[in-house]
């Protein structure tokens, strides 16, 4: 997996043009060829150089920063000067305005020319002028927003007046200093040169970035002074060299170079990045590095998404089609015409005899491409976009996909992929914060082998639970709910801290009734109920004898330490920010006097140790007394600096003198340990079952004490970068280990029975996907060792903490078999494990190490996989201390919204990075599988057996089909199979020569869960499901990890939650809760494709209709390209007298109403089946599209047939016919009419007749050659244009209108359609979709692209 | 809608560096009107053969009737249609037919003996019919300068390219310009009825009225008003085939004389197909119970001048008296029973389908 990793890495670095080293044919990141390359100032090929702007190296400054850009941004497209040209070469970029302008350009020829040359610049001009206003309108914004971005003020030193002046934005250069305070935004992406803050710390808030809230530390650089005097911008001389602007947000590589020849290496620790905001720290002055759109932020955006859904380029095949259609058209016409001349010879009305018949013929091939040219249906693009406009306009303000709690509607980030929505097949789920809530809430712990089950806590949980389901309905959430926000809730990209800023919830003042004994309290990912841990009693009493010394009853000191390090750890191993609203979260509050005297804590020592002694007198071997001396010695060293601020100087020494007892209780490797953690497990169970008052008594206990210091507490605000960390930061505080100050370089913790501590921290090693473990290493306040706490995916550790010695084996070995047993538990539970373990360095370990970190810190070239490797060689030999057992509740209806999306026959899969035991859990939990189905699970330890394993399951799967496909079709339903595969086996699965296995096997399950997945095997497994079975699938997820999935799925789906914006920023649509997936795919989805469908195949209608009325007239004027309108009403009917119903009809039509789609999401999968824009129904449109042309044309002419009509008069009722036939056939199509309809339809007639009459009124010598004066009153003055249009339209609509009623009433599948108006019984309906879906099984069963059950009736 | 995502946010940056703690909550929540929410009162038509086939009823219930009306209509039409072409050697104008071209100068003459079995009753029009003429073509139809037909004075000067190549003759342009004008119908046909004792007296033909109105008295208008046209056509030419200038197309009546003559302007008017009549002649009804045209014998007196065998083109004579729904023709009166039949056919057959298949709900148009 590592390897992977590290080759994607790698792939990724090269594909950045970083090509300065080679290839590395060892493949491990953790091989040697890290410490080979070790020169961290090797001269990059580009790199940028900054000196101050007013400092001594001015020439030097000028002739670098030259080429750098300015701070001033324009995102607009256009200037005003360059707009239309611009425009209209962006637009002649497309193929279907290009053939526009053809056609305009062919009707300047004359010997082709069909209409006046401007009538057929018409169109291309009203496209073209409303994609301009439309793009405009757009850049208009965006001018905007950009100017008033550009107009900020900021304090930027001025060399000539010696002091900081206001300054715009835009005028802010690379090699300024700039100073801001707290609460402003950062202009230009900057080093941070000074804070106010002692520690030469200073917090940003990165939600302009990427969404997320909590507080970020940034450091000054380091040999900088860091307080004390001003910095002072003119004594800066140092030059800084730093990589050229990449958008990169979470690197910035560089050194500085003081005057005096010091270089130091710069990290995107010491970078301050546009957008982003200054929080809890009085000034700060940085100098600018990069500016304007060199900015990380700014490279980073890409601005909104452009996909090309599958109905567009299906619709290209069909506009192929109408090509060749028209091409045939034609052909036909050009023989024609070269025949007909043939034949003539001189006759009076040939105008131009001379030509012969095959040039004359060529000729009117290119007029008849311009007189039929509305045939390619051009106009139909910019109506597709216009129409998606509107179903997005419906799609986001939808009142069911408004989540009341985060005031967040729905984001369409992807304008144009509205109705992919409506045909998915596939669905790939994240699991962690898509289908559960992403609230973390301590469940359980497990402890040196003792299980804590924590029952009260769970019995809070379930309450939760209920109350928060009753509570959500009440109007009263809603208006607790605005009130909590405050600060920075401004727009959907950071609504986590709406969520965590809640302050009063109705469900908090639920609660407190409940557990009123702590204080409601707010921070980033902590609900209340993540706070309140109700602590279990056995543990609770186990920290007593800790805190109050009653040793009555007798307790191992390993275990003791154990538990202190174990909520030490959980209370410290994170990067979690302590802030108060009333704090600046930096500042470390001078030390408190301990709760209890020196005195008191010598004393407990003392018993502590004489228990742990006398026991291991007992029972121990006299090697202890000497050990124990031993680690005194080790340990005094350093314990009066860790600490100096707690305690008094005296005071630390007489602590020195118990600690080493502690630690060597903890290094005690007494055989009997584990039985007697046993023993102690039996004690705290029969406890808590024989006696839970006495349990209730301890908890009682605990939490009056813990109530004063509850008290002080109360601001405490814990930011924390993931939930699970927040989570267990709250649960080491309801056992009173409260993390309460955090800087740099120490932490200052309370512990119960001791007070406060400050402990040094010397490194953190953060988190990362590839470890799947953080550490600290602090300087163990008590003991004064240098201490590796981790804490990470239990596997891991699991790996990493095996005891080196036999002799630790046999104590520890019985603890991990426990624990592991507790841990396969809680996988079962479906909780989220993460283990705890520590280590105790040796000074001179820890000096070895050091240097080698040091050197990786420093280094600038590979600093990532340096330090990933020195992070590696450090968390090894690790002793275990504990489990955790974290709940991730389901988010709210989330069964629900699986079930139906598996009834409108979508696949769902989850593909989760947790074990294989929870995800199965949180499967079952959320109903993907139930009790009837077959679960095959693929854990393979090699590729071999993998292959094997797959035509196993293979067959077995197809065992088990043909079984119930003997006993009865219609119970395929029940017993379905169900794959649950793990990341090392799916990496193999999705290798080439087990891929086929693989689809075929997951082809024929109901649902496949991949467990512990990476990212980018996430990608792979959506990937080779879209390419290799060629089906629509959809991602969804809102972590990080989601985004190579979001973005490889036909539609990605971002779930705005938790865990920063990367998943939305890449998403197509942004949705804040899973269960809006339901209303989403199953309404608007199948709205937005059968609306769209239908008006593309109404629109072609409509055009291959009116076309070949023109078509038919040429075989009536000698194929010479004539028509019997006027060419303007002929370019305007489908401009403007018929383009607005279909828009009316795609935006606005429901085939089904939203009620019935969600009742019955088997109406989902019968779109793609039945009424769709599929080849045959294409061709049936245009088949009737030839009908109803046909009809249109010759009943008119047989009327009118050796009359005394003339060409206009004749065109007259042909096209009054064809207006009302196609107004009149999309009410046949519509499902639902509302005023709307009407009103477009009579307005579309009455702005034709108008026109034509008014046409006919008054162009006495316009429009030449074809004059229309008086025709049309005239037309419209006799009886027989009225009988003739009534005939027309009745015959022409006649076999549609028979032909839909007839489907309608005999094809099964409509019955679902109308079962909708309630007068059904619901037994009639459940037969009829029974024997539907009897029908549809059947069919699915035949290979692919035959599965249209019955389809004939439609056929015409 | 969203322009760019990171405009969008730099602006929400401000407000909340702006108004940071004033608590002012946006609200986002969408309105919750019907229009928005996709809840309109709508229609919802949903086609089965319950909730069509009343209107296939209707349909048909309405058009068999309209149908026999038109039938009815259109037979008591009388209409009389004579072909005088001459193609074959058996007919009077065999040897017109042979000898005329456009450049010939002598008129040939010719008449053609008929006999109407029943009278015309009201008043009669006399059409003359061409057959393969392709007025609709595409070129013909363009060959004209509308200007100058409605007595633009530059355009009597300066034809319109349209008229090319019968622009100009010579130096001098064309005046009416144009392959149309060009091409005017000129066969000019006298009617005689044959009385009881073989005396034929001239059938009186109203030469006016048969263009249309606003033909004639909008776009239509000689130069420089009515009051001399010789002078008005001073400097312009008369088209190539026309035997005598515009000018003198009917020298008796100034109101009949250029452009603005009846049979020039029905000419003008180009025929939709290539088989078509133009209204030449009107013969009103007498006052009193005599028939316009009483049965009997007549003959047609034919100044023969238009050559139509070179594109295998027929000339008629058409007499035909007129309904409110125009000329006679059955088409429409059958079309309208058959396809009324067809409606009630169709309505039966649903009713069977309805009463075998759709028996579960009867009214499915439920507005919602």
């Amino acid at each position: 997996m590592e390897r992977l990793h590290w080759v994607q890495h790698r792939c990724r670095q090269l594909l950045a043009g970083d090509s300065r080293r080679g290839w590395y044919s060892d493949g491990l990141p953790n091989s040697s060829f890290l410490d080979t390359d070790s020169s961290p100032y090797r001269v990059c090929g580009r790199r940028r150089m900054v000196f101050p702007r007013d400092g001594p190296h001015r020439q030097e400054y000028e002739s670098v920063s030259r080429n750098y850009k300015g701070n001033a941004i324009r995102t607009t497209k256009y200037t005003l000067l360059t707009f239309i040209p611009m425009n209209l070469f962006q637009q002649f970029c497309r193929a279907a305005n290009l053939y526009f302008l053809f056609l305009a350009l062919l009707n300047w020829v004359p010997v082709v020319e069909a209409f006046q040359k401007e009538i057929t610049m018409i169109p291309l001009l009203v496209v073209l002028t409303v994609i301009a206003i439309k793009d405009a309108l757009e850049d208009y914004r965006r001018y905007l927003f950009d100017k008033k971005v550009n107009n900020n003020i900021v304090q930027v030193f001025s060399g000539t007046q010696k002091n900081y002046i206001d300054q715009c934005w835009k005028n802010v250069r690379v090699g300024d200093f700039v100073r801001l305070s707290c609460n402003e935004i950062i202009p230009a992406d900057m080093l941070l040169l000074y804070s106010s803050d002692p520690h030469g710390v200073c917090y940003i808030e990165t939600a302009n970035l990427d969404g997320e809230t909590n507080l970020k530390q940034r450091q000054v650089v380091s040999d900088l002074p860091l307080q004390g005097e001003e910095f002072i911008p003119e004594s800066f001389h140092s030059r800084i060299e730093c990589e050229n602007p990449n958008n990169d947000l979470s690197r910035f590589r560089g050194y500085m170079e003081h005057s005096n020849g010091v270089r130091v290496g710069l990290h995107s620790n010491n970078l301050l990045l546009r957008s982003c905001t200054i929080r809890n720290t009085e000034t700060v002055i940085g100098i600018v590095v990069y500016a304007g759109h060199e900015t990380k932020a700014m490279m980073n955006n890409s601005g909104p998404r452009y996909k090309r859904s599958k109905l567009e380029k299906h619709l290209n095949t069909d506009i192929l089609w109408c090509v060749v259609l028209l091409v045939i058209m034609c052909l036909t016409s050009a023989v024609g015409h070269g025949l007909w001349l043939s034949k003539l010879e001189d006759p009076i009305f040939q105008v131009d005899g001379e030509t012969s018949p095959a040039l004359a013929g060529f000729y009117i091939f290119w007029t008849m491409v311009i007189v039929l040219q509305v045939l390619i249906p051009i106009s139909l693009y910019v109506s597709i976009e216009i129409v998606k406009l509107g179903q997005i306009y419906f799609i986001h303000n939808d009142l069911s996909l408004y989540n009341e709690e985060l005031d967040s509607r729905i984001q369409c980030r992807a304008l144009n992929i509205t109705e992919d929505l409506g045909q998915i097949q596939y669905l790939f789920s994240d699991k962690t914060g898509t289908l559960t809530e992403n609230k973390m809430v301590f469940r359980r712990c497990s402890i040196y082998g003792v299980e804590y089950p924590h029952e009260e806590n769970a019995r809070r949980l379930e309450v939760y639970e209920s109350e928060n389901t009753e509570t959500a309905v009440r109007p009263v959430t809603l208006k607790a709910g605005y009130s909590g926000k405050s600060l920075s809730c401004h727009s959907l990209s950071c609504n986590r801290s709406s969520v965590s800023l809640h302050t009063l919830t109705t469900e908090s003042v639920e609660e407190d009734q409940l557990s009123s004994h702590i204080q409601p309290r707010t921070s980033a990912f902590c609900s209340r109920m993540a706070k309140e841990v109700v602590p279990d009693p056995a543990l609770v009493r186990k920290l007593n004898w800790l805190a109050n010394g009653c040793s009555s009853e007798t307790l191992p000191s390993l275990e003791l330490t154990s538990i202190t390090d174990f909520f030490l750890a959980l209370a410290i191993c994170n990067s979690v920010v302590v802030s108060s609203p009333s704090q600046s979260p930096h500042v470390i509050p001078e030390a408190r006097t301990p709760l209890k005297s020196l005195e008191e804590i010598k004393l407990m020592f003392q018993r502590l140790s004489f228990s742990s002694f006398s026991r291991s007198q007992i029972k121990g071997s006299p090697s202890f007394k000497s050990r124990l001396f031993m680690r005194g010695k080790t340990g005094s060293l350093t314990v009066s600096t860790a600490l100096s601020n707690t305690t008094d100087l005296s005071g630390s020494g007489q602590e020195n003198s118990f600690i080493p007892k502690l630690d060597l209780s903890a290094r005690e490797e007494d055989e009997h340990a584990g039985q007697v953690g046993d023993q102690e497990t039996e004690d705290a169970l029969r406890d808590t079952q024989i006696n839970p008052d006495g349990a209730r008594h301890g908890v009682e206990d605990l939490s009056r004490q813990v109530k004063p210091v509850g008290e002080t507490n109360d601001e405490l605000l814990y930011e924390a970068e993931s939930p699970d960390e927040a989570a267990l930061v709250h649960a080491a505080r309801a056992y009173r280990c409260t993390l309460r100050a955090r800087s740099p370089d120490s932490l200052l913790v309370d512990l119960p029975g001791i007070g406060s501590l400050n402990i040094q921290l010397l490194h953190i090693l953060p988190f990362d996907s590839n470890r799947k473990r953080m550490s600290v290493v602090v300087r163990h306040p008590l003991t004064g060792q240098v201490v590796v706490y981790t804490k990470g995916a239990d596997s891991v550790i699991m790996d990493l903490a095996e005891s080196p010695t036999d002799q630790a084996a046999e104590i520890y070995n019985p603890i991990r078999e426990q624990t592991q047993k507790h841990l396969d538990a809680y996988a079962r539970e479906g909780l989220r494990t993460l283990c705890i373990a520590k280590k105790v360095l040796k000074e001179e370990e820890y000096d070895v190490w050091l240097n080698t970190h040091v050197l990786a810190e420093s280094s600038i070239e590979n600093r990532e996989e340096l330090l990933l490797e020195s992070a590696q060689r450090l968390e090894t030999n690790l002793t275990l201390l504990g489990t955790t057992g974290i709940v991730d509740r389901l988010q709210e209806e989330v069964p629900e919204t699986i079930n139906a999306l598996q009834r409108a026959g979508i696949k769902v899969w989850v593909l989760t990075g947790d074990k294989q035991e929870t995800a199965i859990n949180i499967a079952y939990a959320c109903k993907l599988l139930c009790a009837s189905d077959q679960l095959l699970t693929a854990n393979c330890g090699s590729k071999d057996a993998c292959a094997t394993l797959l035509e196993e399951l293979v067959l077995e799967v197809q065992c088990g089909e043909s079984l119930t496909g003997l006993t009865g079709n219609g119970e395929s339903f029940s017993g379905s199979f169900i794959l649950v595969i793990d990341g090392r086996t799916l990496a193999w699965a999705l290798e080439d020569e087990l891929r086929s296995n693989f689809l075929e096997l997951s082809r024929r399950c109901k649902a496949v869960i991949c467990c512990r997945s990476t990212p980018l095997q996430k990608s792979q497994v959506v990937h080779l499901i879209r390419d290799q079975l060629g089906v629509m699938t959809l991602a969804v997820g809102d972590g990080a990890n989601d985004v190579s999935m979001i973005q490889v799925a036909d539609v990605g789906i971002g779930i705005s939650g938790q865990e920063g914006m990367q998943a939305v920023m890449s998403s197509d649509f942004a949705i804040s809760r899973f269960k809006h997936l339901t209303k989403l795919l199953l309404v608007h989805g199948h709205w937005c494709y059968s609306r769209l469908a239908n008006m593309i195949l109404y629109f072609i209608y409509k055009n291959v209709m009116y076309v070949n009325l023109l078509f038919w007239y040429q075989f009536f004027c000698g194929f010479s390209g004539s028509v019997m309108t006027n060419a303007w009403v002929l370019i305007l009917f489908n401009l403007i007298f018929t383009s607005a119903p279909p828009l009316i009809y795609g935006v606005l039509d429901q085939d089904v109403p939203a009620d019935t789609l969600m009742e019955l999401p088997e109406l989902y999968q019968d779109v793609p089946t039945f009424k769709v824009y599929v080849p045959y129904m294409f061709w049936i449109t245009v088949l009737d599209a030839f009908y109803q042309s046909l009809v249109c044309f010759f009943v008119p002419y047989f009327a009118y047939a050796g009359s005394d009509v003339g060409v206009l008069s004749f065109g007259s009722p042909i096209n009054a016919s064809a207006l009302f036939i196609i107004l009149l056939h999309q009410v046949i199509e519509s499902n639902t009419l509302t005023w709307i309809h009407v009103l477009v339809l009579v307005l579309s007639s009455a702005l034709y007749f108008g026109f034509v009459l008014l046409f006919s009124g008054f162009c006495v010598t316009c429009s030449p050659p074809t004059n229309p004066l008086g025709v049309e009153t005239f037309q419209m003055s006799q009886p027989l244009f009225y009988i003739i249009c009534a005939l027309t339209t009745v015959t022409a609509l006649l076999p549609r209108l028979f032909v839909r009623a007839l489907y309608n009433t005999l094809h099964p599948s409509a019955d679902l359609k109308s079962a909708h108006m309630g007068e059904v019984e619901s037994e009639h309906y459940r037969r009829r979709l029974k024997r539907w879906n009897v029908t549809h099984s059947k069919a699915s069963r035949l290979p692919v692209g035959a599965d249209n059950p019955s389809l004939e009736p439609s056929l015409a | 809608m969203m322009a760019s995502s990171y405009n969008a946010k730099e602006e929400d940056g401000h407000h909340s560096g702006a108004s940071s703690g004033a608590g002012a909550a946006k609200n986002r929540k969408p309105d919750n009107t019907a229009f928005k929410q996709q809840r309109l009162p709508a229609w919802q038509p949903i086609l089965t053969a319950g909730s069509v086939l009343p209107a296939f009823f209707v349909i048909g219930l309405i058009f068999i009737p309209i149908g026999i009306g038109l039938y009815v209509t259109s037979n008591n039409i009388r209409e009389f249609e004579i072909d005088y072409t001459g193609e074959s050697s058996n007919s009077p104008c065999y040897s017109c037919a042979k000898n005329v071209t456009w450049n010939s100068t002598e008129p040939c003459f010719c008449t053609v003996n008929f006999t109407l079995a029943r009278p015309f009753e009201s008043n009669v029009f006399m059409y003359y019919g061409l057959s393969n003429f392709y007025q609709n073509h595409r070129r013909y139809v363009k060959s004209r300068d509308d200007r100058q037909l409605n007595g633009d004075p530059s355009s009597l000067r300066n034809p319109s390219k349209e008229c090319e190549p019968y622009r100009t003759s010579g130096d001098l342009p064309i005046a009416p310009c144009g392959a149309i004008a060009n091409s005017l119908f000129n066969d000019s046909l006298v009617l005689y009825y044959i009385d009881s004792n073989n005396s034929q007296s001239e059938v009186p033909l109203v030469k006016k009225g048969i263009a249309w109105w606003t033909d004639k008295h909008v776009k239509f208008k000689n130069p420089g008003g009515n009051s001399n046209l010789t002078a008005a056509f001073q400097g312009t030419a008369k088209p190539v085939n026309w035997r005598k200038p515009v000018y003198e197309l009917d020298p008796s009546d100034p109101e009949n004389n250029g452009f603005i003559n009846e049979d020039f302007i029905v000419w003008m008017r180009t025929a939709a197909l290539p088989t078509f009549r133009k209204l030449y002649r009107i013969i009103q009804k007498k006052p009193g119970a005599t028939p316009t045209l009483p049965s009997g014998n007549y003959v047609l007196h034919i100044t023969y001048n238009y050559p139509v065998l070179s594109f295998d083109g027929r000339k008629r004579m058409i007499l035909s008296t007129i309904s409110w729904m125009g000329g006679k023709n059955p088409f429409l009166g059958i079309a309208y029973i058959t396809v009324g039949s067809i409606c009630f056919f169709l309505g039966v057959v649903l009713l069977i389908i309805h009463h075998k298949y759709d028996n579960r709900n009867t009214s499915a148009d439920i507005p919602s």
